[in-house]
């Protein structure tokens, strides 16, 4: 706290340094003063910080990491390592090579890290495990006076004899790789180390990117086609009917999402609620499939998101003065040019926010497509996981993740500079 | 009051917190449903009274991500889990599962020869097969390729989403004879030839991914047709669904207890695996649900009614195909990428 | 209202407006009413029309152990995130509205962020992160995780509340005599009160319907509600869904007028104090 204000007089007639009671500089004093106070806040922010620091940020970036990290040659196959970075990559590698590898293989074999390096390079080319494994069986090797090692693997699989097989251990000997971010896109390594197309039947990640963006930005031109009359509605509805109203679009917004899955199971499936109303009216004679296929996905995402941009859409509206309308139309304007040209701009900044939020956390989606969709609509979300529990793929998993953080934080910056993250506010 | 009370007391107090580990509880995972209960009654229920040892029963989809995480982080707290032999091969080459001490089993000579590992121990053999819904098909298909005619069958089928059981699938439709299945497949010209036969009925596919979907599907109209295990069909047809299994080109397979890797509770892991394996258990459970024993001596104590609906019966073998376990370890990861960016599209 | 002089085409928008708007609520509400009679259903399938009602799978949610479990396991990881959430969620607001520093709109985003990072990659990367350290499969991880997400909820509330809070009451106060705890105690917290506690309503509501960093994090033994509503959704669609269902409605409601209740509170107290 301050201890003295400075008077009137004093601001008024004094040239000389503002002191403090006690004697000290005034502007010292201000200073030394917002620094205590600046650092009792940093004080106050600084455990969630850390929390978040722990719990959140470093889990994400270590997860980012493993989108380019490839460990498993370099730490299990050292020697092979080293030595195949000098091979010219055209004809075989040289017998030192081969030493190398019968080495390395040896000692994997006894630590049983061969699987991790079979599995590694059996995603370049499949059938390499069985190659490595059946190798790594044999070890180590005794050879006959005169024989070579390159001779002797050639002999227990004649794959050791093709160059194509030696350039993936060449192109994984080294710490960091951008297959999976590649793969991520489609793409894959040539051997001269530029990027170049998948074959088309190996392509989808684009379009399961493309798709992403495309669901969610349709589940958010419907949220703004219905959410913005609802909002407009409700917020020139008298108090009371509107607080009341407003419950009805709470009270879905507060109830669980798995909840209204399994509510848009019953109301969508062959012989659910609604394809019965529809041929019992006579309307249809076959049933819809409205569930397990896009506009299942649709309508529920629709029906999550909705509130997303009803309440910051209401709440911008409450604040419009209902007198701005009147007097245009007071003026002259027709109810509807008054609406568009005096009404419609002041909401634009607080709908934009609200539909730019919904898109965000469109793109992350998981559970509805997951539960209410067939394979076409499956987002980048469900291929994260899938690589991460079924295939045991973490690389992949870690590749399309980031791809898909780096998409949301961009937009999530717009947002920001849009709204400000400081003035974001919950209904 | 002498003076060591209050080292008794201390000590009666760390016994007391000690407790729960020493009850020796152990925490079985499997794949749920109807495996799941019909395991509870013959395996877990039982094991308690004879063992005084309480089961944690949990299920899972057959994600080795679970289990990779726990060994790798010697955290393991998943005492038993029941895995298919893709997964169980490539789990024991990569350390992920402990190896079987087969003395305190039993004889292997007393297992068919799929049950028998060395990191495993089979529970039961099944089999995807062919299931339609005979309420709404008369006629009742013959194979795969009936599966594919979606002229003859009006109607959306059920498959699996996945790769696996599905190509081997395709490829009998399209003609392949159950022998050439594997041969074909290591091939790429094969792989083209099942992803093109997919391709013709992709538009009329549901998928599914749990055990408990198809006869589901197929009970409420969905789907006409489904790939599905065979027990989940025995289960509904046990309560009154007139669902039907085509055994001809079914693909089996068995399923094992394996034990990850550092489990702390081994000893107790080994005792539940032995209980499972007995004969007498394993009728009941098959008795209970439609997969065969894997103890030879079991099979003349399942109850005959039931015993015609297993894949182990002669005729149901007859025109199946077995799994090929490293086919599948080898080619698993390409072919599931490979199916994947093809469902997607 | 409609004017009594407005003209045919302004009567025809006015009512198809209305209407536009009466189905959006419609829409928005029908799904939380369709399911709470299934629950009652006698049958084993989701279906309509229901043919007899019985209690069975009320029975089944709090006879069967696997959910009753999981609802016991809620019990545990919501609350306790929630109060982490809140503690460590108010005290940063604090700071946040009580003086300017050095990137502080930064750190904004960032202590914001948790709320719009996909889920998914929230899950994997703790699973990739705890697994190792052994705490995959642990009420533990999953409480921390929790506690990341719902975090950005008290943040906002509480710093909302703070701007809305008259500095000149804590000048007051200390110039009627009354030291900073006594300040604290009798003037900050009643006002703020409101704030935290939606906050921690938001933070709680996060966790209790967290699935995906559950599917990552948890084992069978903290198999939380959602967690097995998602499996019985995927694998067993049977009434027992159903039930759950309308358990987790009630608690909806429950939390929600909570909040309104609060919301007016707050309203009151921020006018009579103004």
């Amino acid at each position: 706290m301050l201890e003295v204000m400075p008077t009137m007089s004093q601001t008024l007639t004094v040239n000389a340094p503002l002191t403090a009671a006690d004697g000290e500089l005034l502007t010292v004093k201000l200073a030394r003063e917002r620094r205590n106070k600046q650092l009792k806040a940093v004080a106050l922010v600084a455990p969630l910080a850390i929390f978040l620091l722990l719990t959140f940020l470093v889990p994400i970036f270590m997860l980012l990491g493993r989108s380019v990290d490839n460990p498993e040659v370099v730490t299990h196959l050292p020697a092979t390592s080293k030595l195949i970075a000098s091979w010219d990559r055209r004809a075989l590698p040289s017998e030192d090579v081969f030493q190398a590898m019968a080495r390395d293989l040896t000692a994997a074999k006894e630590d049983k890290s061969v699987p991790e390096v079979a599995k590694r390079l059996n995603m370049d080319i499949s059938g390499f495990r069985s190659l490595i494994q059946k190798t790594a069986r044999k070890m180590p090797l005794e050879l006959a006076a005169g024989e070579s090692m390159r001779d002797r693997f050639i002999q227990i699989d004649e794959r050791w004899g093709d160059p194509d097989h030696w350039h993936v251990i060449a192109k994984n000997a080294k710490s960091w790789t951008p297959y999976y971010l590649y793969s991520s896109l489609d793409l894959r390594e040539t051997k001269a180390g530029t990027p170049e197309l998948a074959p088309e039947e190996e392509r989808a990640f684009i379009s399961i990117f493309g798709r992403t963006l495309w669901i969610s930005f349709w589940v958010t031109v419907f949220c703004l086609l219905l959410g913005y009359p609802l909002a407009y509605w409700l917020a020139n509805l008298p108090a009371r009917k509107s607080n009341l109203l407003m419950i009805l679009v709470l009270l879905p917004f507060w109830t669980s999402v798995l909840v209204r899955v399994a509510s848009w199971i019953v109301l969508l499936q062959r012989e659910g609620l609604i394809n019965s109303a529809l041929m019992n009216l006579g309307i249809i004679g076959e049933p819809l499939q409205l569930a397990f296929n896009r506009v299942g996905v649709y309508i529920a995402m629709v029906h999550i998101l909705l509130p997303f941009v009803i309440l910051p859409a209401y709440s911008v509206m409450k604040s419009i003065p209902p007198t701005y309308m009147r007097a245009a139309i007071s003026l002259g304007d027709h109810p509807f040019a008054a609406f568009w040209k005096i009404y419609f701009p002041q909401t634009v900044a607080g709908v934009a926010a609200g539909a730019l939020l919904v898109f965000i956390m469109c793109i992350g989606y998981y559970i509805t497509p997951a539960l209410l969709g067939s394979p076409e609509e499956q987002m980048v979300s469900y291929y994260v996981a899938f690589y991460t529990n079924v295939t045991i793929n973490w690389g992949m998993a870690a590749a399309l993740g980031s791809l898909l953080l780096i998409a949301t934080m961009t937009l999530y910056a717009v947002y920001s500079k849009l709204v400000g993250a400081n003035k974001l506010s919950l209904g | 009051m002498n003076k060591n009370t209050p080292r008794l007391l201390a000590l009666s107090v760390a016994v007391a917190l000690a407790a729960p580990a020493m009850a020796k509880d152990i925490t079985v995972i499997s794949f749920g449903g109807a495996n799941k209960d019909a395991q509870a009654v013959a395996y877990y229920q039982t094991f308690e009274k004879a063992s005084g040892n309480k089961i944690t029963a949990g299920d899972y989809n057959g994600e080795m991500a679970k289990i990779k995480a726990m060994v790798d982080a010697k955290k393991v707290s998943w005492d038993v889990v029941e895995v298919e032999s893709p997964e169980l091969l490539r789990g024991c080459e990569e350390g992920l599962f402990e190896k079987i001490n087969w003395s305190k089993v039993g004889n292997k000579a007393d297992f068919v020869t799929p049950a028998v590992s060395e990191c495993g121990v089979g529970i039961f053999v099944w089999s995807t097969a062919m299931a339609y819904n005979a309420d709404k098909i008369k006629v009742a298909p013959q194979g795969w390729a009936d599966f594919w005619d979606v002229k003859k069958f009006p109607g959306k089928r059920g498959l699996r989403k996945g790769a696996k059981y599905t190509l081997e699938f395709a490829l009998q439709a399209d003609g392949v004879k159950p022998a050439d299945v594997y041969k074909l497949l290591a091939t790429k010209a094969g792989v083209d030839r099942a992803f093109k036969k997919l391709d013709q009925l992709k538009p009329n596919i549901q998928w599914w991914e749990a055990g408990a979907q198809p006869p589901q599907f197929l009970a409420s109209g969905d789907v006409v047709m489904s790939s599905a295990y065979n027990g989940r069909i025995d289960t509904a047809q046990k309560e009154g669904k007139n669902l039907k299994v085509v055994w001809t080109g079914s693909v089996y397979d068995v399923d094992s207890w394996a034990i990850p890797k550092g489990s702390p509770k081994l000893k107790e892991a080994m005792d539940f695996i032995k209980h499972a394996s007995q004969p007498e258990n394993q009728a009941v459970y098959s008795n209970k649900i439609a997969y065969g024993p894997t103890n030879l001596k079991a099979i003349q104590k399942v109850d005959p009614k039931s015993a015609t609906n297993l894949p182990t019966w002669p005729a149901n073998l007859k025109n199946a195909l077995a799994l090929d376990v490293n086919f599948w370890v080898e080619h698993g990861e390409e072919l599931e990428e490979r199916f994947n960016a093809w469902a997607a599209r | 209202m409609l004017p009594t002089y407005a003209s045919p085409i302004e009567r025809v928008w006015f009512w198809s407006f209305r209407i536009f708007c009466v189905m959006i609520l419609i829409f928005l509400v029908s799904p939380l009413l369709v399911i709470v009679p299934l629950s009652f259903s006698a049958d084993t399938f989701l279906l309509y029309p229901i043919k007899s009602f019985s209690l069975r799978w009320y029975e089944e949610f709090f006879g069967n152990g696997v959910w009753l479990t999981s609802l016991k396991n809620s019990f545990i990881v919501a609350p306790a995130a929630t109060l982490l959430a809140t503690t460590l969620g108010t005290l940063a607001a604090v700071g946040l509205t009580s003086s300017d520093f050095p990137g502080k709109s930064v750190l904004m985003s960032v202590l914001i962020s948790p709320m719009v990072v996909p889920v998914v990659i929230v899950g994997v990367g703790a699973y990739l992160f705890f697994a190792p350290l052994g705490l995959s499969n642990s009420y533990f991880a999953l409480i921390l995780v929790h506690t990341a997400l719902g975090v950005p909820f008290v943040v906002i509330t509480v710093s909302a509340t703070l701007r809305g809070f008259n500095a000149n009451l804590i000048r007051a106060s200390a110039s009627l005599g009354a030291n900073p705890v006594t300040t604290y105690r009798r003037i900050v917290l009643p006002l703020i009160a409101p704030g935290v506690i939606s906050g921690a309503l938001f933070a709680f509501a996060t966790s209790f319907d967290e699935v995906v960093v559950t599917l990552f994090l948890a084992g069978p033994e903290q198999t939380t509600l959602p967690r097995q509503m998602f499996g019985g959704i995927k694998e067993n669609i049977s009434p027992a869904i159903a039930a759950a269902a309308t358990v987790l409605i009630l608690f909806s409601i429950a939390l929600l007028l909570t909040l309104e209740w609060l919301r007016g509170r707050a309203e009151k107290t921020r006018t009579s104090a103004a």
